[in-house]
């Protein structure tokens, strides 16, 4: 540990340091003099001097506090006999590149001679804290975030000191609404100070505040507004604007909560249809029952997986008792270049999927186009056999697929919470499904694809190559299934089982849908996520409803055995 | 198809069923040892849980070999048999569980105050036999008088019954269901206050599962000579000149779909007591086609076929699963297709497969002699 310690100080010395000290912002400049100043002084006034930190507010002293807690500053002793508090500081977690930053100016720390200083754990004990100081550094870093300009830290943070309902928030809040000037976060500051009134023994202050927040229908302040209606020692008038209150955001609550099941419930419904849309091109389609279908999905999901790692440093995989070593491009995680990697990875996973699919209907389909049973079972050999190569070849354990950062977090349109990711899932759903709709109905290639799934017999005697479009048919299909995988990847795991899971509620979808129809799966996908998602949300038990979503499937077929939108025909065996 | 049985089927069979059910347990029972011809304690319950897994493989062939339903789900009839059996087991175990509790350990581990009624009569080994048979049979009921009703036929069957499995998979696990979660039940120790661990119980449990086969197999054969057994494989040649000559096709897949559910469940309680556990990954969808696979390799719509599959394929994987632990379910996968690909009659029909081959190779190599008209091969509708 004290080598690889020594060897990275070196190193980074003589690289440019990320904290870029070329010019350090006044704010920042005398936010890191006090910081220094208060680590330095003694136990007694430690507590009160992190306190008066927030009159000197710089982003950087969060990160100060959060090394202080952990125990990663420490104290220099220059010859001279000055003490300079510097910190230490990585990169990221994997890297092995470990320096030690100066506090008070944010530069790496030199020994007297300029050399880069050695850091020695074992001669060096971090500074401390105790519970009196971890309080203060929490309570400042509450107050320094209200001044932070991510509007989001700002809202998290006036919401806490008004869920406090302490009135030494009140002179905080207020000043802070003189200046701020996003008006979402202006109606935070309005919605805290209400909370804050909530308390006051004023009954008129009480109701005002009542009235603002039935006007802004705070979701937060359910629970307290709540208590104040059961509470029997405050006036008549206060309960009664209360009780009025908690109605108006019950009322709100329940169309929030409804709207968030429907759209999560879309996103489920989404995900389902990509997976399911490429089952209705194999299955609907060509009539083929293809078990593999699913692990043609984990494809993908892999191939997803071999993209980030070739833009990251690269992968060594072990199958068989080889050792393949596959290079990777190393950029820097945080780069956009590297961030990217899910747009290359979308036509690779497509790609991948469409080979392995056309090595399956080359392989074994071609050969069972007259014996669906028979490829059932066939393919399903085919999914064990690969569920076994995905186990040996990435091992058993999920593959760890990063979401890039554009894809995380979320926003909110009146209090419903959409993820990134899930409404990518919605609009990359309505992509393939127009896109596929229009190869099917408007190209050349959809003409053949459809003639030969309508009668096989008859689109080869008018001279139409059957085997040919069989494949590039049953390619497209397992394509979009890779397509699946790949997003799978962002929103769940990949693993060498992970087809296993999809492969029951796809079919259940193809069939649902009508087989043989484009719409038909659209309208079951999206029905079946929807319903899933509700009854999850309202037995709160995913596998009851799960399976009440299975029983209901089969009491619909009573209803319409042949799904949805029957394909309509006179033939008898259809 | 032959008329009747022959006397020569008889001899054979009279004489395989004196092996099984006699022979076998003899040489556990009464050769020494050492001897070249002594039949292990493992072995014989090992061969035990092979003859179980012969008797749903014969349920399977009913359905699929016969009437042309391919049902994935028997796994399903086949653990419902063994859950309703095990929950005797369970409450045999008495006093002598961990906890030294009257209720079954995985119950004072979740906190039950006492036993749940619809527990309490299976206390009684006869009730507990009898729900062996109705809870698989009612099930079967259910779903097949809903699925055949709407007349789902072929794949969409199949995919019905591969849903039903899973959602019953799901509900099996967990611990509302009040029958032990994920992990099911295990730890018994008596049946009919025989001691399980004894070697002289398993012989019994053995011998059981011989008789229980032979019984299968017997019933099976008639059942498939009878007029019924012709409207079932016409059924499966073409449903619909059924239909149309007059006759109930629904009622006749119901009848077989209820009595291979019955039949399933009959092996899975004799089969749980020989390995001694009984959870929900018993019912797992794969565990289903893994079983048609036995079949397949067997060689279908022939009564033998899947006994020779499921003691085959499963010996197979006793010795390859432990021999080559990673490449096991590549073998399997694969075998199943080439089975499918180059093999539809399976191990059965392979002699018949390897002598048409043949014959065709010496009518080519003989250009001269005209060559009889072939009969041309009608595909079975499948």
């Amino acid at each position: 540990m004290r080598q690889f310690l020594f060897r990275s100080v070196l190193v980074l010395c003589l690289g440019a340091s990320p904290w870029g000290h070329a010019a350090i912002d006044p704010t920042e400049k005398l936010a890191r003099e006090n910081v220094a100043f208060a680590i330095l002084a003694p136990e007694t006034e430690q507590a009160e001097r992190v306190e008066a930190l927030a009159q000197t507010p710089a982003p950087i002293l969060a990160g100060i506090f959060d090394a202080w807690q952990r125990e990663k500053i420490f104290i220099y002793q220059a010859p001279d006999g000055t003490r300079l508090p510097f910190q230490l500081f990585q990169p990221s977690e994997a890297s092995p590149d470990v320096q030690a930053i100066r506090i008070d100016n944010g530069e790496p720390l030199v020994g007297p001679d300029g050399a880069p200083f050695i850091f020695d754990p074992a001669a060096h004990k971090p500074v401390e804290t105790f519970s009196k100081l971890r309080r203060a550094m929490r309570s400042t870093t509450d107050l320094l975030a209200l001044a932070d300009p991510a509007p989001a830290i700002r809202q998290s943070a006036i919401q806490k000191l008004g869920m406090k309902q302490s009135p030494d928030g009140l002179p905080i809040l207020n000043r802070r609404l003189e200046v701020e000037e996003d008006r979402a976060v202006r109606e935070n500051i309005l919605d805290a100070i209400a909370l804050i009134n909530l308390a006051s023994p004023d009954p008129q202050l009480q109701i005002a505040a009542l009235g603002q927040l039935k006007k802004s229908l705070s979701i937060p302040s359910k629970d307290l507004v709540g208590k104040m209606v059961e509470n029997e020692k405050l006036p008549a008038e206060v309960r009664k604007a209360a009780t009025a209150t908690l109605k108006a955001i019950d009322n709100h609550l329940f169309w929030v909560d409804f709207f968030g099941t429907i759209f999560r419930g879309v996103s489920l419904g989404s995900v389902l249809l990509v997976v399911a849309l490429g089952l209705a091109i194999t299955f609907g389609l060509m009539g083929v029952i293809n078990m593999a279908h699913g692990e043609i999905m984990v494809v993908g999901g892999y191939a997803t997986y071999l993209v980030q790692c070739i833009f990251g440093a690269g992968i060594a995989l072990a199958p068989f008792g080889l050792s393949v070593n596959i290079p990777g491009f190393n950029f820097d995680p945080n780069s956009g270049i590297y961030q990217s990697y899910f747009i290359v990875a979308l036509p690779f996973a497509f790609l991948s999927a469409a080979a392995v699919g056309i090595l399956l209907e080359r392989g074994v389909i071609q050969f069972l186009y007259r014996r669906p049973l028979e490829s059932l079972l066939a393919t399903w050999g085919v999914s064990l056999v690969l569920q076994q190569l995905f186990r040996l070849i990435f091992g058993p354990a999920n593959a760890p697929v990063y979401s890039p950062a554009w894809l995380l977090g979320s926003f909110s349109v009146g209090d419903v919470i959409m993820n990134y990711n899930r409404v990518f899932v919605i609009l990359f759903a309505i992509f393939i499904v127009v896109g596929t709709a229009l190869l099917l109905s408007k190209t050349p290639i959809g003409l053949l694809i459809r003639a030969v799934m309508q009668d096989r017999t008859t689109a080869a005697c008018m001279g139409v190559r059957t085997k040919k479009v069989n494949m590039l048919t049953f390619a497209f299909g397992s394509g979009l299934a890779g397509l699946a995988g790949a997003f799978l990847s962002q929103i769940g795991n990949i693993g060498p089982s992970t087809g296993q899971t999809y492969i029951v509620d796809a079919f259940m979808v193809v069939v649902v849908g009508g087989v043989g129809n484009l719409i038909g799966t659209v309208i079951s996908a999206l029905g079946i996520g929807t319903i899933d998602q509700i009854l999850q949300t309202w037995l709160r038990n995913p596998v009851i409803g799960k399976v009440l979503v299975l029983v209901g499937i089969i009491l619909f077929l009573q209803w319409k055995p042949s799904g949805l939108f029957a394909t309509k025909g006179r033939g008898l065996e259809n | 198809m032959k008329p009747d049985i022959t006397r020569r089927e008889w001899i054979i069979g009279g004489i395989a069923a004196a092996l099984l059910i006699l022979v076998i347990p003899a040489l556990n029972a009464f050769v020494p040892e050492g001897s070249f011809f002594h039949v292990t304690n493992f072995n014989i319950n090992l061969w035990g849980q092979y003859l179980c897994l012969a008797i749903v493989a014969v349920s399977i062939d009913l359905l699929w070999g016969y009437t042309g339903l391919l049902s994935l789900g028997q796994m399903l009839f086949f653990s419902l048999g063994g859950y309703a059996l095990g929950m005797h087991l369970m409450l045999m175990i008495g006093k002598l569980g961990q906890y030294k509790s009257n209720l079954p350990d995985f119950m004072v581990f979740l906190g039950y105050p006492r036993l749940p009624a619809h527990w309490e009569p299976f206390y009684s080994f006869t009730f507990s036999m009898l729900a062996v048979l109705w809870t698989p049979g009612l099930v079967a009921l259910i779903f097949g008088y809903l699925a055949f009703r709407s007349r789902i036929r072929g794949v969409y069957f199949s995919i019905l019954t591969q849903a039903l499995t899973y959602a019953a998979c799901l509900l099996f696990f967990r611990n509302e269901l009040t029958l032990g979660g994920n992990n099911g039940f295990t730890d018994f120790k008596t049946l009919l206050a025989f001691d399980l661990g004894r070697p002289s119980t398993q012989r019994g449990l053995y011998i059981a599962s011989a008789v229980a086969l032979v019984l299968v197999y017997m019933f099976c054969r008639w059942l498939t000579l009878t007029k019924f057994g012709k409207v079932q494989r016409a059924i499966r040649d073409s449903e619909n000149r059924v239909l149309f000559s007059g006759y109930a096709a629904a009622n006749f897949k119901l009848f077989v779909f209820v009595v291979a559910g019955m039949i399933a469940g009959l092996a899975g309680a004799l089969y749980v007591p020989q390995v001694g556990i009984i959870n929900p990954s018993q019912m797992e969808p794969a565990k289903s086609l893994e079983a048609i696979v036995w079949v397949a390799v067997g060689g279908r719509a022939t009564l033998l076929g899947p006994i020779i599959g499921a003691i085959g394929v499963n010996g197979l994987k006793s010795w390859a699963s432990q021999a080559f632990p990673a490449y096991w379910p590549i073998f399997l996968g694969g075998m199943f297709v080439i089975v499918v690909l180059f093999m539809p009659k399976g191990i059965v029909g392979l002699p018949e497969q390897v002598r048409t081959w043949w014959e065709r190779r010496q009518r080519a190599r003989l250009p001269d002699e005209p060559a009889a008209p072939t009969p041309p091969v009608k595909e079975v509708e499948s």
